[in-house]
């Protein structure tokens, strides 16, 4: 079986109460990129994790080969040896090192230990340029070029280390459409210089576009290979991820915008702080509706996220001027908290470092956004605490033993429904969505679309940010275009497609 | 679950009193049972009670993630301002104690100035107080202690509850202990019916009876130890009210979710309408305070203000939090479990002077035990991952 350059068979690993890998087979051929999809929880990650050596031999029950020797991995080291490079999808790079240090972490450049700074830079060229940073200086650290460039010094990171087996994790789950395309494009590159990929995502249509083969896992359990994966639609795999027909990926939309403007962001401009020169929101005019969900369309670093964050108590961002102004009147929104008591809720893009605070209970988080319901002269109610946000949990079907399980334990889908719930236990008027679907998996995203749905229903103004534009076409009632920072257009969804709003965007 | 589980877990769980329970019948044992006498257990407290009003005012700060190093130099500053109006204006008993009670919620504030309106790490800040004010109180004392401070004063640390009423020691503190016995099996009580009727999950009854018999019997056991000697010190029933006061506070206030909020994710907190900047103003208030508190005990005790006094006890109230299980990153901790922390340094303190070991080799055993017991602590549950 020489064409298969990793071969793993009768996978199993068991965690306390679960069963994360029940008798997987996956087969890589050599040369080829491979799809690995699967809904949250599936254990893609898991099985990925067994052959990068992160679970050691042992720890887990099956055998696997790579080029058909037997490997029973202890530390992620030994897997590095074999040439398996993982790329998680948090990536494992030293912000304040320079691009060149960190594609050399783990193996300096020098003699006896000591770093031979002039040969670090010298060898780091090359693999920049294999991977398309030729641009940037090696010296640069890594905290200063964008997230799609730091994905790039990941990759050239693994190509140093002569890997043969290339694993990336969601690696354009932080990207935008164009990063996406020329790391896609990278892999098939690479692909032709004889390097096995291996790509776990969420988003089918890359999937669709740079695989060669397909596995989908559902539950622990392989559940179907695709051997050419140009046969395969999205569809297709869909129904296999969840094991069930999802007829529409979005749900129908129940909502009847009203006529007059409920919400409005007038004249607003927001300065870099960091640079406070520098323009990053340019004279923005938004304009939402009860029961509109208005879509922000735009691409990484196009002012999406800032102008929400602005908006909502002044969170990022320097000389902000321009108005809000709810039903006629103008609202202060100057800090989080009075943009709260205004109504405002605002759901962050990246959710473990600015939605939730890990350590504490799934209870504490749904409540800490409107601890005011619960006191009485700044003393707390505790069981009213526990009994509403038990049942906001299960109104929006977190997933969980009990409410008093640590968040940092649940899965990505299940932190974003907690997310949720908090800001609909604070009965918001006005919603900032940044990324609502990010990372999580097709059912969960559903559910989250239906949500959505649900509050532009009961009234709510909604505003979505989303780096997806089937996602916007599906949820939206009417799209903002946002380009460097300016309003770029705005149009019906009806009248738009993807093609009329990439032109904006770009 | 399998019953070795089971067991484990509550192994896990009540791992620092298991450790508490444990050094304590080792000295026990080791000291031939002079360690459980009436004057020792009444002396224990009074050595030990600055640290815990420190600790009232350290958790909420080491919740923030952060720690407070200037509080043994607040502590001997304030000892000092006590020790002038007390000897050099004759000042009397109520007009010394609110005087130092401001001046510690002002230096409190100082720092919480810094740190929350120009974002200084806490650290530099309390660094640069621990040195500031450990040199003001040379100067203000002039390198010398003054005293002794007037009776009124001294009472704080050396009074006892029965000899302030007259009443007889044994019968009012068993009074009192049965009081305090009922108030604990109440408040358990209520709470459990205040669950069930809100249908949150309870543990079985089993476990809320034990407690309450193991609890109560440690009150009336060390109670009668006590009133066989002269009963409560009117400090044991300061730290007790702050204890249940802070305890109250963290648990049970927006402040005090506040305070484990910005501790546990700033940014999110912040996001979430928490004012993060007056949760860290606040909490570093309030520890000045505390230390201006367990000044006037420490004060009172010593009956002298000195230049040396309350070197290190930040490191102390530090190490008791860290002890009893708060989280360095901020977060996570409780009073109560800081306060059974605080008793294991206190009692391996006391135990090791009784034995007669030297105070150089304390202090290594010391600092071993303090890593030995958060590792006893931490390790099992780092495992798993």
């Amino acid at each position: 079986m020489s064409d298969y350059i990793l071969e793993a068979k009768g996978i199993t690993k068991e965690f306390p109460g679960v069963k994360a890998l029940d008798d997987v087979t996956f087969k890589v051929k050599k040369g080829e990129i491979k799809g690995l999809v699967g809904e949250n929880g599936a254990g893609k990650s898991t099985l990925m994790n067994v052959l990068s050596g992160v679970w050691p031999a042992g720890s887990y029950s099956g055998n696997f080969y790579v080029e058909g020797k037997e490997c029973k991995f202890k530390t992620i080291r030994d897997s590095e040896v074999e040439g398996i490079a993982i790329i998680h999808q948090e990536l494992a790079l030293i912000p304040l090192l320079s691009i060149a240090e960190n594609i050399f972490l783990g193996h300096i450049q020098g003699k006896n230990n000591i770093m031979d700074w002039n040969l670090t830079y010298k060898n780091a060229i090359p693999y920049m340029r294999r991977v398309g940073l030729a641009d940037e200086d090696p010296g640069t650290p890594v905290n200063q070029i964008g997230v799609g460039k730091q994905q790039l010094v990941e990759i050239a990171k693994a190509l140093s280390k002569n890997c043969k087996i290339l694993i990336l994790d969601e690696p354009t789950a932080a990207l935008n459409e164009q990063e996406s395309k020329n790391l896609l494009d990278l892999l098939k590159s690479l692909q032709a210089d004889g390097i096995t990929c291996i790509i776990i995502s969420h988003k089918l249509n890359e999937i669709c576009y740079v695989c060669n083969s397909i596995t989908v896992l559902r539950d622990g359990k392989t559940v179907a290979d695709f051997e050419d994966a140009k046969t395969v639609t999205e569809d297709e795999l869909i129904k296999n991820m969840v094991g069930r027909e999802l007829t529409n990926r979005y749900p129908k939309k129940t909502n009847v915008p009203q006529d007059e403007v409920y919400f409005e962001i007038k004249d607003w401009c927001v300065h870099h702080p960091e640079f406070p020169d520098k323009l990053v929101i340019d004279h923005a005019n938004i304009k939402l509706r009860k029961g509109e969900v208005v879509g922000l369309a735009g691409l990484m670093g196009a002012g999406r996220t800032e102008l929400c964050m602005s908006v909502f108590g002044k969170s990022y961002g320097c000389h902000i001027t321009g108005e809000v102004f709810k039903e006629g009147k103008k609202i202060d929104c100057s800090t989080p908290s009075k943009a709260i008591d205004n109504g405002i809720a605002y759901l962050s893009e990246d959710r473990k470092q600015y939605g939730l605070i890990l350590t504490n209970t799934i209870s504490m988080n749904i409540s800490l956004a409107n601890l005011k319901r619960l006191a009485k002269n700044g003393v707390l109610d505790l069981d009213r605490e526990v009994r509403e946000t038990g049942e906001s949990a299960k109104q929006f079907g977190v997933k969980c033993s009990s409410i008093f399980q640590n968040v940092g334990d649940l899965s990505g889908g299940n932190m974003q429904k907690v997310v949720v719930s908090k800001w609909m236990y604070n009965a918001p008027d006005v919603l900032m969505l940044d990324e609502p679907t990010r990372g999580i998996d097709v059912g969960a995203k559903y559910d989250i679309y239906c949500i959505i749905n649900e509050m532009a229903a009961a009234g709510k103004a909604v505003l979505v940010v989303s780096s997806e534009l089937p996602e916007l076409l599906g949820l939206c009632d009417r799209l903002y275009i946002v380009n460097e920072g300016k309003i770029n257009g705005e149009m019906d969804v009806k009248d738009a497609t993807q093609e009329n709003v990439m032109k904006l965007l770009i | 679950m399998t019953k070795g589980n089971k067991v484990g877990k509550i192994l896990k769980q009540y791992s620092m009193v298991i450790i508490l329970v444990v050094i304590a019948v080792l000295f026990q044992v080791m000291t031939g049972g002079l360690m459980f006498t009436n004057t020792n257990l009444t002396n224990i407290i009074l050595q030990n009670s600055y640290v815990v009003i420190l600790v009232c005012g350290m958790l909420p700060v080491i919740l923030t993630g952060n720690v407070d190093l200037s509080v043994g130099s607040v502590l001997a500053f304030i000892g000092a301002i006590a020790a002038i109006l007390q000897v050099k204006f004759k000042w009397g008993f109520l007009p010394t104690t609110i005087v130092s009670l401001a001046v510690g919620i002002a230096i409190g504030a100082w720092n919480g100035f810094w740190i929350s309106v120009y974002d200084i790490p806490p650290f530099i800040v309390t660094l640069s107080g621990e040195l500031a004010f450990r040199g003001l109180t040379q100067v203000v004392l002039d390198g010398a202690s003054i005293g002794p401070f007037q009776d009124s004063f001294r009472a704080i640390a050396s009074s006892y509850i029965a000899d302030l009423f007259g009443a007889d020691p044994f019968v009012l503190t068993m009074i009192l202990a049965v009081i305090a016995c009922a108030v604990f099996v109440f408040v358990q009580i209520k709470d459990r019916a205040n669950k069930i009727k809100n249908e949150i999950p309870v543990k079985p009854i089993a476990g809320t009876i034990a407690l309450c018999v193991v609890i109560c019997a440690v009150i009336l056991w060390l109670s009668i130890e006590m009133a066989s000697y002269r009963g409560y010190p009117t400090v044991l029933l300061i730290m007790l009210v702050l204890c249940v006061l802070y305890s109250f506070i963290c648990k049970k206030t927006i402040f005090g979710r506040s305070l484990y909020a910005v501790g546990g994710n700033r940014k999110a907190a912040a996001l979430s309408g928490i004012k993060d900047r007056k949760t860290m103003f606040l909490a570093y208030t309030n520890n000045g305070l505390m230390a201006s508190v367990a000044a006037l005990v420490y004060a009172a005790r010593l009956n002298a203000a000195t230049p040396k006094a309350g070197v290190n006890f930040e490191l102390d109230a530090i190490a008791a939090c860290y002890v009893g299980g708060a989280s360095v990153s901020g977060g996570a901790g409780s009073i109560a479990l800081a306060l059974i922390g605080c008793f294991v340094i206190a009692i391996l303190n006391n135990g090791m002077s009784m034995m007669g070991i030297s105070a150089d080799w304390q202090q290594t055993v010391k600092g071993i035990v303090i890593l030995a017991s958060v590792a006893l602590d931490l390790v099992p549950k780092r495992k798993r991952k």
